[in-house]
């Protein structure tokens, strides 16, 4: 039995679709990464598996439940919101306390738990602060001690380190790995940054306009870029790309402006191709070698790349609440 | 028997954030003291009932004053907890709505009652008001006027998405519901007109309540005051708890 099991799972917002039929299968204990940019559908389909949101069409089973059992689910499932969900008012430990009393966890052992969960994300020595006085990490390490409290099955993660200084992401990462590989928790991450899928997911899968357009390991999914990638920079990219029909060169694209060329063995290549815009008087300006990451990909199947959309009104107001809230 | 123990974990937070906030309470009452002090002695000196001097005529207006604002702002509170995303944690959790709308309003029946039996403590040292049975009888005005304006202020906080609506909703809302409520002069003397917009205010009959049970002076038997402040807040609670039940995160 799979931990999820999605199948042609659908959201409409009236005449929008966020998520268009989107199916899919995670496995007991896997990290799973669900990439892409803002308002691609990653938050509205974690949204229907936590039972927040009813889907449209199609089913979801987490741990054999099915969507339409939204108690039982919710006692298997610990979420981390986007945006902060603490009370500000209250210390960390009143806000673990709080949460286990509304997910029924008795007294004693409830003490035990906060215990341990204060533990695992280092917060012992703050917990009887109050929350308004923490910094965004410890708000954002407090908010994934509570999802723990009640032992969840599966968890998902929404933007675990969107608006953190990288120093931070790192610290986030390392817990998010140790609940992985220590507490065998299922995780659902969404992001929209590619280091951090790359560096925690088992499987990822990106996702854009409600659809998956790719669904991998983050190593077959830059195996599909076919090794590194060379960047041109030059006026005649049409005229050089219809010239490289050399062997050892793959598919070969056109993006901002820029040739991006695939190869296997870009040392012995590059003289290669050098020589070929030569013989044809093309003037390279510059040229770049690179591994392929995420966003590579990501831009090989959408032809664009992965960035802060124009936020939406309300995104911008939730930007202007997060900044309030975590700094 | 989960119903109770969610009641009660939203209602014990409810406490924890006004104990923290003690100088919230005491600016709380700080307000309806001056009305007492200034307004009572003031008016006082040039005014007076047949049978009844201002003061003691005053405080239990002043005590329904104090019910009024804080309860009201109590059921508002949703807004911050929607605003701050804390409603996100409660509504996600695998507890019903119900014992969250129970929570909040016994939650915000506590602070409206407890900030208004201060009070009445402080009028009770000052010798305003004199020891009776009726006080007893009063707690439960107080309890009853306070669970109506917890529900309007849920039903507010259900329908507005932010702050900014909240001068509004004082200005139109909050501040004639005082004014009408009479909790300042007597409405036996009033217009037609006014009467008839008082007797829609449940403060009307809350006030009402408490002045008779406390000093003796009343313009509506208690049985009404009773039944109808229990109408008003029977309609009010399902109002608010259907409302806060199909809002939406």
């Amino acid at each position: 039995m799979f931990a999820i099991e999605i199948k042609n799972l659908t959201k409409k917002f009236n005449e929008i679709t966020a998520v268009d039929s989107i199916s899919l299968e995670v496995k007991g204990g896997e990290l799973f990464g669900l990439l892409g940019p803002n308002g691609a559908g990653k938050t509205t389909t974690i949204s229907m598996l936590a039972t927040i949101l009813p889907p449209t069409s199609g089913s979801a089973f987490l741990n054999g439940l099915a969507l339409d059992k939204p108690d039982e689910i919710r006692k298997i499932v610990g979420i981390i919101f986007q945006d902060p969900s603490l009370d500000d008012e209250l210390t960390g430990m009143e806000n673990l306390d709080f949460h286990g009393r509304i997910y029924h966890i008795p007294g004693e052992l409830r003490k035990k738990r906060i215990n341990e969960v204060l533990k695992i994300v280092d917060l012992g020595d703050r917990a009887n602060h109050k929350v308004k006085t923490y910094s965004g990490g410890m708000k954002r390490r407090l908010e994934i001690a509570r999802g723990l409290m009640h032992h969840p099955k599966i968890l998902f993660l929404d933007e675990p380190t969107l608006g953190l200084d990288p120093q931070t992401r790192r610290n986030i990462w390392q817990h998010i790995e140790k609940l992985s590989k220590e507490e065998k928790i299922t995780i659902i991450l969404t992001t929209h940054y590619m280091d951090e899928a790359d560096y925690l997911c088992d499987r990822v899968a990106i996702i854009d306009h409600g659809k998956i357009i790719a669904l991998d390991t983050p190593e077959n999914l830059k195996n599909i870029m076919g090794g590194e990638i060379l960047t041109f920079e030059l006026s005649q990219s049409e005229k050089l790309k219809a010239l490289l029909k050399v062997k050892g060169i793959g598919e070969a694209k056109i993006f901002d402006g820029k040739l991006m060329v695939s190869v296997k063995n870009a040392e012995k290549l590059i003289p290669k191709i050098l020589e070929i815009a030569d013989k044809h008087s093309i003037k390279i300006d510059s040229v770049n070698l690179k591994k392929p990451n995420l966003e590579d990909v990501f831009i090989h199947y959408t032809g664009r790349e992965i960035r802060e959309e124009d936020a939406s009104p309300q995104e911008r107001m939730r930007m202007i609440m997060r900044a309030r809230g975590r700094r | 028997m989960n119903f109770f123990a969610d009641v009660y974990t939203i209602w014990l937070r409810e406490m924890i954030r006004t104990f923290r906030a003690r100088s919230r309470i005491i600016s709380s009452l700080a307000m309806p003291i001056f009305w007492l002090v200034l307004i009572g002695v003031g008016f006082g000196s040039s005014f007076r009932l047949p049978n009844l001097d201002y003061l003691p005529f005053l405080a239990p207006g002043v005590i329904g004053m104090i019910i009024l604002f804080n309860s009201t702002s109590s059921g508002v509170s949703v807004i911050w907890d929607r605003q701050f995303g804390f409603l996100k944690e409660i509504l996600v959790a695998p507890v019903s709505r119900t014992s969250i709308v129970v929570g909040k309003m016994l939650g915000g029946a506590t602070v409206g009652t407890m900030t208004a039996l201060i009070m009445l403590a402080l009028s009770l040292a000052i010798g305003i008001i004199g020891l009776s049975l009726g006080i007893l009888m009063s707690i439960i005005f107080m309890v009853l006027t306070s669970l109506c304006f917890v529900s309007i202020g849920l039903i507010i906080a259900s329908t507005m998405r932010s702050m900014e609506g909240f001068q509004l909703i004082m200005s139109f809302l909050i501040m004639p519901a005082y004014f009408l409520s009479g909790a300042l002069f007597p409405l036996s003397n009033t217009p037609l007109w006014m009467q008839a917009i008082s007797s829609a205010d449940p403060l009307t009959y809350g006030v009402d309540g408490i002045r008779g049970s406390l000093v003796n002076f009343r313009i509506y038997p208690i049985w009404l005051d009773f039944s109808v402040l229990m109408f008003f807040a029977f309609a009010l609670i399902i109002l608010g708890s259907y409302l806060f039940r199909k809002m939406s995160i």
